[in-house]
């Protein structure tokens, strides 16, 4: 709390806590053009700066996206709500269960744990830009093979993670990729038939 | 999440300028701790500066000290063929940490700087002394399973969950910190605090400083090490306990030996005493025993983690053996 804040007269709260408790948030996360010109004629320079929208330049599935976005936008928000691209799915949002995960200039990150703004410049891979048109990537058509899910729910991400697994050289062994897939949680408990797809492509040999 | 304003940096001096003026700014690195706390409401900085691309990732030998930049990834470091060949115990503890996703983007300095935390911290609805002074502590007398045994206070049990951090404190690692005026060095063990009667505070960095790089001596450490961890699943949990040990071995002498421990304290563990009685004599399992039983002298349960009074000097035995007995 600082001591430049000016008390709110309703309360014993100061002014910007009072903002951002009250009930103007849910109207600037509706709303956010008329609102936050609102908030901008009635509230003061630093509250106004938390709702700026930073320019955002980066490449999703090799093509090339410019918005403006706030700060606290994650890249899998992003990637759903302003995209489209529903493929990455939202599991516990906290960076526990590898649903989000995505390929952020090759590496496999959980989305929901990266703010979108951080992607400056970056190349993101998700489910959708892992296949050649109609035709699907070897780890996708493994995973139909091998029974590699139920539900479903967690597949994208365990996808995601599978490719990231073998490139990175971390499918020598059932044990080494059970160690490098724990970061994908699958409740159905696919994991033996999961383990099966990625040893196969593993063993196909071909550049993935 | 309560909105911020962002701001993204490509020197230390700047970001550190940005961090001074305002007192509820915070450093963004990887964000996995940072943005879940901010999600969960625990966290709420007014400012967020990105310094992922100030220039402080490199891993490399100077002289006999290894040199990592405080913006390394966990992965980078783990993978390095340098930290692999000179520190091995490093390089075993950050693979026992968090996922392949997590440590991609998730940094050294970072690593330290996760909050020592549990359940209660996280719940905005219990009491937690760290998240609010002054409001109890919900673990003591609660669910207290997986919380500390070393050094508590009546005011915080948690533990610092950090594997890479109980590695360095091991290792003798110096922690390089800068602000406006310029740098200085502190150990790697002064770094994290016991709770005492400020557990908000989990560490000595001060509001105006930047973590800029770690120097760890390069010890003759790299065949008999070990980085055990016991835990609830085989991977991707916190540790109930871990230990990890480095011993120099002379025929089956112990010349010289490293121990620490963790999720076991506020702060990563080192166990002096027991490095003391070890240092001179034979590796066998009666001194590791009697080892293990001087580490736990000042140990105390708290109920639910009574377990850990058990599982602790198991855990310091058999990582140990382990170690001894790598050819």
């Amino acid at each position: 709390m600082e001591s430049s804040d000016k008390k709110n007269t309703s309360g014993g709260d100061t002014r910007r806590d009072f903002l951002k408790k009250s009930s103007l948030m849910t109207a600037i996360a509706l709303t956010p053009s008329v609102a936050v010109k609102a908030a901008e004629n009635q509230v003061d320079e630093s509250f106004a700066e938390l709702f700026e929208k930073i320019p955002l330049n980066l490449t999703v599935n090799n093509k090339a996206h410019s918005t403006k976005i706030e700060p606290r936008v994650t890249l899998l928000d992003y990637l759903r709500e302003e995209l489209h691209l529903t493929g990455t799915k939202k599991g516990c949002d906290h960076g526990q269960c590898g649903a989000c995960t995505v390929h952020i200039d090759g590496a496999r990150v959980n989305s929901c744990l990266s703010l979108a703004v951080m992607n400056e410049g970056k190349k993101i891979t998700t489910i959708e830009g892992l296949s050649s048109g109609d035709e699907l990537h070897p780890m996708q058509q493994a995973f139909i093979k091998h029974d590699g899910f139920q539900c479903g729910y967690c597949t994208p991400g365990q996808i995601m993670s599978a490719v990231a697994c073998i490139r990175e050289g971390h499918a020598n062994s059932r044990a080494e990729i059970s160690e490098f897939m724990s970061g994908n949680i699958c409740r159905c408990g696919a994991y033996p038939n999961i383990v099966d797809a990625i040893v196969e492509v593993k063993k196909g040999g071909a550049a993935i | 999440m309560i909105n911020f304003q962002y701001l993204r940096t490509t020197s230390a001096k700047s970001a550190i300028a940005l961090l001074s003026k305002d007192k509820n700014a915070k450093f963004l690195a990887g964000g996995t701790n940072l943005i879940d706390l901010m999600k969960r409401g625990v966290s709420s900085p007014d400012k967020l500066i990105d310094i992922n691309h100030v220039p402080l990732k490199q891993i490399e030998q100077v002289g006999n000290k290894i040199h990592i930049g405080a913006l390394a990834s966990n992965t980078a470091v783990a993978e390095s063929a340098l930290i692999k060949e000179k520190l091995p115990l490093l390089a075993q503890a950050l693979e026992a940490g968090a996922s392949a996703q997590l440590r991609n983007v998730a940094t050294v300095g970072g690593n330290m700087m996760q909050r020592t935390r549990c359940g209660y911290f996280y719940d905005t609805e219990m009491p937690c002394n760290k998240r609010k002074p002054g409001s109890g502590c919900g673990a003591i007398g609660g669910f207290n399973r997986m919380h500390a045994i070393f050094g508590t206070s009546e005011n915080c049990i948690a533990v610092h969950p950090s594997d890479m951090c109980v590695a360095l404190v091991a290792l003798d690692a110096e922690v390089i910190l800068a602000n406006a005026k310029g740098e200085r060095r502190i150990l790697f063990k002064d770094f994290h605090r016991l709770p005492g009667d400020t557990p908000q505070l989990d560490n000595n960095l001060k509001n105006d400083e930047l973590i800029v790089r770690l120097e760890i001596p390069i010890h003759p450490f790299s065949k008999n090490i070990h980085y055990l961890k016991v835990r609830d699943r085989t991977s991707y949990a916190f540790a109930l306990v871990s230990a990890a040990v480095a011993i120099e071995l002379q025929g089956n002498q112990i010349k010289d030996v490293r121990l620490a421990l963790g999720g076991v304290a506020h702060k990563p563990w080192r166990l002096t005493s027991s490095e003391a009685f070890l240092k001179g004599k034979e590796a066998t399992l009666e001194n590791f025993q009697q080892a293990a039983q001087l580490a736990m002298a000042d140990a105390k349960g708290y109920g639910e983690n009574d377990f850990k009074l058990k599982l602790t000097p198991n855990t310091i035995i058999e990582a140990l053996n382990l170690a001894k007995s790598k050819a």
